[in-house]
């Protein structure tokens, strides 16, 4: 056991008093985490312990003194060592990572989203880096984080062969909808779904097709629609006030379907680290012969992370290798890191900007892009990852892939994003004004 | 918070009902609903414009709830969130006897281990057919005590209306008892001394005949300790109380004369010269059922009297909504200020600073 500073002589008699408000929260909401009752001008550490869903551990800290009164206040007082620094009120959060001596590249995401997030908020005497496991706290609490709000109903869907979740709201309805859809790591991502509904949108969670079914190209092109149409025709959905949410793979069928479809009509749609860049035609299958065809201009950063950003620079100039943007007919708003080592979604958003604006429809279009941020632009306070393993879709063969991003300022990009997004999509699927494209 | 504490039971309901959570384990859940236009009664008939739920808690994440049988006792120990070790409470309700969770699931999630404790209708009474006497609630003590994440130097006692006649003995005349503090609502020092919990409530009954009916024939029991006695073997000795004390009282308390004994308290207090103990918080136009807040107001319930001719009654608790509802929000926080400025607080009581509020 480390510490940088002795700890105080801290009566056994007296005990602190911790308190993380409110306990039970959405996972993008705020709370306050604040200890009492400590002697004054005594150094503590706040910490915060997870376990995953796969058994890992996740955590973070920070290294505080106590004031005159004997209390701590993470939204007040600044945290002067540990895995965050300054005056953070969910640094305890957002700067978790796995514990040392963790497997290598792990990705924290909650699957099952009917059951919170636990996460044990605790104070330690003393400054202390390590071994927080082998001697008890002086308090701790525990928080749920919750990606449901109470009353929001989940349904799995299987149609049409259309397979995801939808998330309901509470309430009599209509309400507006969301289709949801994920990057290339497949499988079913409900998370951002179950949150959507609990700010008010009836959101399809999709589930790509296995790459069996994307050989037969024509069901893919169907594909899509049927999903969206599932949402239009539900009888709790309001059919003309529909969105498309896509992150990665999932923006690049979010432009394909609001460029080329003439099935259905999205009422606005919100593409994080996307791009325009895939051969004209059906997206999923278009992309991985993009992900083929430029495999060679993968490169390996020092610690042979895959670095997968030059795959489609420069941008391409042929119109068959790029989405026909010009025909988008409803408001944009792309969100991207410009650290992004993925993909080069800062880059993909100019030349996008310059077709839509030779088409006349620049005013559609809003582009929101944050310093040092990477490519998993994720749900407010969600750690960052800079790396992770990833399976690709075609081969099943795992990679260490660099998303980018610094930690610090990746995160406040989650927050803002996320609140941008809400505004946005509030704005135009709520709002009882006429579209307006620009927030 | 209106939409909370002005609850009352749709039109149709059977009278006298009272809400109270028995499964502390779960949530209430309250929807919140918007109507067009200013409607007054109808709801279920109609579709509101939008909706929402709301889980309401008793209990934090984390905290452990522990039912206790040991030693005779029939209790649930709630433990706060954490390693501890925490100060512990003893939470006793009122002449209704049961186990009654829901205060104690409460304090435990404001940090306090905190034992429910049923000593009207216990086990050991169902089976013997007596009332309990002082070994039990040293029983109950020794419990909180002893328990490993306890800290047995800070306990507490927390008492509502009979539950009050008990926590003010216990504090005086105990030997067992090292109370830190107490917190008595509702109740009266009024009761022979040192007698046991079934000399106590016949001493109540005994005057029934004080008993009065209001218009609507509901029970006003208040008179049956009034007036307040002279006489101090009548009344516990408060003036021998060596730690802190905090009453809350409603006056418009139709069910026991609160107000009038806590005016008596302060009088013995000051006699004897510890009145620096005390605290009176007295709320105008409050009745006696006064609970933690935003739980609707009832001032009037059917109550089931126990005992050997058991009957249900409509007893007139008193109070005036608004008032009461709003002395229930102050209280609660004033009591929790006080449980941990007295718990909590540092390795001396600091009896003069933490008594006045």
């Amino acid at each position: 056991m480390s510490q940088t500073t002795p700890s105080s002589t801290m009566s056994p008699d007296v005990p602190p008093v911790l308190s993380v408000v409110p306990s039970r929260a959405l996972v993008d909401e705020a709370f306050r985490v604040s200890v009492q009752n400590l002697p004054p001008g005594c150094a503590v550490t706040l910490h915060s312990l997870h376990r995953s869903e796969e058994e890992d551990l996740w955590e973070a800290f920070g290294h505080y003194v106590s004031d005159q009164n004997g209390s701590v206040s993470l939204a007040d007082d600044f945290s002067f060592g540990g895995t965050y620094v300054g005056k953070e009120a969910m640094g305890l959060l957002w700067s978790m990572r796995p514990v040392p001596g963790s497997r290598e590249g792990l990705r924290l995401r909650k699957m099952n989203v009917c059951t919170p997030q636990l996460v044990h908020i605790s104070v330690y005497d003393g400054h202390a880096q390590e071994g927080f496991t082998e001697r008890p706290p002086l308090a701790s609490v525990l928080s749920e984080r919750w990606f449901v709000a109470p009353g929001v109903r989940r349904v799995e869907v299987r149609e049409k062969g259309v397979r995801g979740t939808l998330f309901i709201p509470p309430g009599p309805g209509p309400f507006p909808g969301v289709l949801d859809m994920w990057g290339g790591g497949g499988g079913l991502v409900e998370y951002r779904s179950a949150l959507l509904a609990s700010h008010g949108y009836v959101s399809l969670a999709l589930q790509y097709l296995t790459s069996g079914e994307l050989a037969l190209a024509d069901v893919e092109s169907k594909f899509f629609e049927t999903a969206f149409n599932i949402i239009r025709f539900h009888p709790l959905v309001r059919p003309d006030r529909i969105g498309i949410f896509g992150l990665c793979l999932g923006a690049i069928a979010t432009n394909h379907l609001a460029a080329e479809s003439s099935v259905i009509k999205p009422r606005c749609c919100v593409c994080v680290s996307g791009v325009h860049i895939c051969p004209r035609g059906p997206p999923l299958a278009g992309t991985t012969q993009l992900l083929l065809l430029t495999a060679h201009k993968v490169r390996v950063d020092e610690n042979n992370h895959e670095i997968w950003r030059n795959r489609i620079l420069p941008i391409t100039g042929d119109l068959a290798e790029k989405i026909d943007v010009g025909k988008i007919n409803c408001p944009m708003l792309l969100v991207n890191g410009r650290d992004d080592q993925n993909l080069s979604t800062v880059e993909a958003a100019e030349d996008m900007a310059r077709m839509m604006q030779a088409a006349g429809k620049a005013h559609l279009l809003t582009t929101i892009e944050y310093p040092a941020t990477g490519h998993l632009i994720e749900l407010p306070y969600s750690p960052h990852f800079r790396a992770t393993k990833f399976m690709k879709m075609d081969t099943k063969e795992k990679v260490m892939l660099l998303w980018g991003g610094q930690t610090k300022p990746h995160s406040d990009a989650q927050e803002d994003a996320w609140n941008k997004i809400l505004s946005f999509l509030h704005h135009h699927l709520y709002s009882n004004n006429p579209p307006r494209a620009k927030m | 918070m209106g939409l909370m504490w002005s609850q009352r039971p749709v039109p149709g309901s059977k009278p006298g009902l009272r809400m109270r959570k028995t499964n502390v384990q779960t949530p209430m859940e309250v929807t919140i609903s918007v109507y067009r236009g200013h409607l007054t009664k109808g709801f279920a008939d109609q579709v509101p414009l939008a909706g929402a739920v709301v889980e309401r808690w008793y209990m934090a994440p984390g905290v452990r709830r522990v039912p206790v049988t040991e030693g005779g006792l029939t209790a649930t120990l709630f433990l706060p969130s954490g390693p501890g070790p925490f100060p512990g409470l003893l939470d006793l309700w009122g002449g209704g006897g049961k186990l009654v969770e829901y205060r104690a699931a409460l304090l435990a999630s404001h940090g306090f281990a905190s034992l429910a404790l049923d000593y009207l209708t216990p086990q050991i009474t169902k089976e013997t057919g007596k009332m309990v006497d002082n070994h039990y609630f040293e029983a109950a003590y020794r419990f909180l005590e002893q328990h490993p994440q306890v800290l047995g130097s800070r306990i507490g006692i927390l008492g509502l209306s009979f539950g009050t006649s008990i926590a003010l003995k216990m504090a005086v005349y105990s030997q067992v008892f090292k109370l830190r503090c107490a917190v008595c609502i509702s109740g009266s020092h009024v009761q022979p001394i040192e007698g046991s919990v079934q000399q106590i409530m016949t001493s109540f009954h005994n005057n029934v005949d004080k008993t009065r009916f209001n218009m609507e024939q509901q029970v006003i029991w208040r008179d049956l300790l009034l007036p307040i006695p002279a006489d101090p073997s009548l009344k516990v000795e408060v003036g021998r109380l060596r730690c802190p004390l905090l009453l809350v009282v409603g006056e418009d308390d139709q069910n026991w004369p609160a107000h009038e004994s806590a005016v008596d308290v302060k009088e013995m207090m000051q006699r004897a010269g510890n009145y620096h103990l005390l605290t009176v918080l007295s709320y105008p136009g409050a009745g006696h059922l006064i609970e933690p807040p935003f739980t609707p107001f009832a001032r009037a319930s059917s109550y089931k009297i126990l005992g050997t001719a058991p009957q249900t009654l409509m007893v007139l608790w008193g109070g005036e909504t608004v008032a009461h509802c709003r002395a229930q929000e102050d209280a609660w926080r004033k009591t929790l200020v006080f449980l941990r400025e007295n718990l909590y607080g540092g390795t001396n009581p600091r009896a003069t600073a933490s008594s006045h509020l």
